[in-house]
């Protein structure tokens, strides 16, 4: 379908022009996709965290409470946007957009379907790492221009979290790539669909990357039990304790899009994107974005789970979490790998 | 190797936890704790402990047990409990007896510290467990407990 339209654009409009509409269809497109996720996501971690504590959760607006978080955004637009005048405003605003923006590269490269990816580039997984952790510029900028003690304090801690768990996060990916041999993410894929998912393929190593890579994932989203960047209960709101309305919301939708970023690569590297379980619907096509989704779904499940149980941390008990646990058994990891495929050991 | 044991307990206490939400999530449908209220206003019923307001109960035949003897008057550490008595001529037995005019209780001053009810001798004055205590005015939480025309059941002062 995809191929159709292209054509057809090609064959009506001069290049230059024809590229340029295509350009434009493909952003308005990310940015629903962007609204949408967001919006929804937002929702099913308030649905999830009632069912975790026993309530019951949004259920007044629409049918089972559908709507709700539309009626919030709604209710955000509308919003005055206030600010300190002591602030830095050029990069007070500037923070919001920055952080957004990095959700939607990383999101751009992230393969939907087989044919459904914008920018299938073979850096793939170096280049996902290195977008998405340009969000935290964002986190500091906002934190730093407020001009208030609690947005730094926090920014400055989401500086040292990112930095810490980006090594865990990298490390946990490169022993995937060890078996796949490319960064590109549709080959990855295509080593799948030929072998089995990573995570059977690799086995021990591969479920033991996968655990480290959760655990920094969550950290890298700023999600409890690592959200000590927001830590209400110490810092008022962290780093967005002075943006209001829209601007917060920007925040707030960013923080929902990094879960289902680090959700999307963590079913693309380790469950095989939108292959289906063992090749069963092999050649379907259009249920290859519902496969994706189901456990894109599953992986945000687990995450929502980890939010919903474990208490925070506290920053010193994070660092050692890091740096004398995760690391080390990361590279370790990575050399068990390494002899597995040398032995030839994988599945 | 205490390390790895580290590891191990680490990841063993963070599944039981993970395994006791896990067990509220699957049963959340079924037993959810929310209570919508407006909603379920005709079945909503509060617990027995709840201390919502003092009353004073009455009986059929419209008599309640307070002597006026006061003791809950003088246990109120705010004074929310004001008596109003006189003495009257038992129509019995014919000698001038106390006895109370009108039970006033200010549930606005009121802490719900329960030494009145404690400190009654014949137990006259019990907790209600009416919540929707909200009005439109202070004066509407001045009440008298005792209703207009009760009297004291027989037998009680004995
Ligand atoms: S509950 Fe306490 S404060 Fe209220 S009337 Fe009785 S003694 Fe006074
Ligand atoms: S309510 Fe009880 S304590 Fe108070 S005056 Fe009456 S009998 Fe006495």
């Amino acid at each position: 379908m995809i191929k159709t339209i292209h054509d057809w654009l090609f064959s009506v409009m001069p290049e230059w022009a024809a590229s340029l509409t295509e350009m434009v269809l493909i952003a308005v497109f990310y940015l629903t996709l962007f609204a949408v996720i967001g919006l929804y996501l937002v929702l099913l971690e308030r649905k999830v965290a009632a069912w975790f504590q026993m309530r019951k959760g949004p259920n007044r607006v629409g049918p089972w409470g559908l709507f709700q978080t539309m009626a919030d955004a709604l209710k955000l637009v509308t919003k005055e946007l206030t600010g300190t005048t002591k602030a830095d405003k050029f990069l007070y605003n500037l923070a919001p957009y920055f952080v957004i923006v990095t959700a939607l590269v990383a999101m751009s490269v992230i393969p939907f379907t087989q044919s459904v990816q914008a920018f299938d580039i073979n850096i793939g997984v170096f280049f996902l790492l290195a977008v998405s952790s340009i969000g935290v510029i964002g986190i500091l900028l906002g934190g730093w221009s407020s001009n208030n003690k609690y947005s730094l304090i926090g920014a400055m801690r989401s500086g040292v979290q990112t930095i810490s768990y980006e090594l865990s996060v990298g490390l946990s990916l490169l022993t995937m790539v060890l078996l796949t041999g490319t960064l590109q993410l549709s080959e990855i894929i295509a080593n799948q669909q030929e072998h089995g998912w990573l995570i059977l393929q690799g086995h021990i190593p591969a479920i033991i990357a996968f655990m480290i890579f959760m655990i920094a994932g969550t950290a890298e989203t700023n999600r409890a039990p690592f959200d000590l960047v927001e830590a209400e209960s110490e810092l008022g709101a962290g780093f967005h304790t002075e943006y209001s309305g829209m601007k917060f919301a920007y925040f707030f939708l960013a923080e929902f899009i990094n879960m289902f970023i680090i959700a999307s690569i963590a079913v693309t590297i380790f469950f095989g994107g939108w292959l289906s379980p063992f090749g069963i619907t092999e050649g379907i096509i259009w249920l290859q974005p519902i496969w994706f989704t189901v456990k894109v779904v599953g992986i945000i499940f687990l995450m929502m789970w980890f939010r919903w149980t474990f208490p925070r941390l506290r920053i010193d008990q994070l660092l050692k979490l890091e740096w004398k646990y995760l690391l080390p058994l990361n590279l370790m990891n990575i050399v068990i790998m390494a002899i597995v495929i040398w032995l030839g050991w994988t599945i | 190797m205490s390390y790895f044991k580290d590891i191990y307990k680490g990841i063993k206490t963070l599944l039981t936890g993970m395994s006791i939400t896990g067990k509220y999530f699957l049963n959340a449908r079924k037993g959810a704790l929310t209570q919508e209220y407006p909603d379920n206003r005709d079945t909503l019923k509060m617990f027995d402990r709840f201390r919502g307001e003092v009353i004073m109960p009455h009986d059929e035949n419209n008599e309640h047990r307070c002597t006026g003897c006061q003791k809950c008057e003088i246990a109120c550490p705010n004074g929310s409990i004001e008596i109003i008595w006189d003495r009257q001529i038992d129509p019995e037995t014919g000698k001038k007896k106390k006895m109370i005019d009108q039970h006033i209780y200010h549930l606005g001053m009121c802490t719900m510290c329960s030494l009145c009810i404690q400190a009654c001798p014949t137990d006259a004055i019990k907790w209600g467990q009416n919540f929707e205590n909200s009005v439109y005015d202070r004066s509407y939480l001045t009440k008298v407990l005792n209703k207009s025309g009760s009297k004291v059941k027989a037998g009680v002062e004995d």
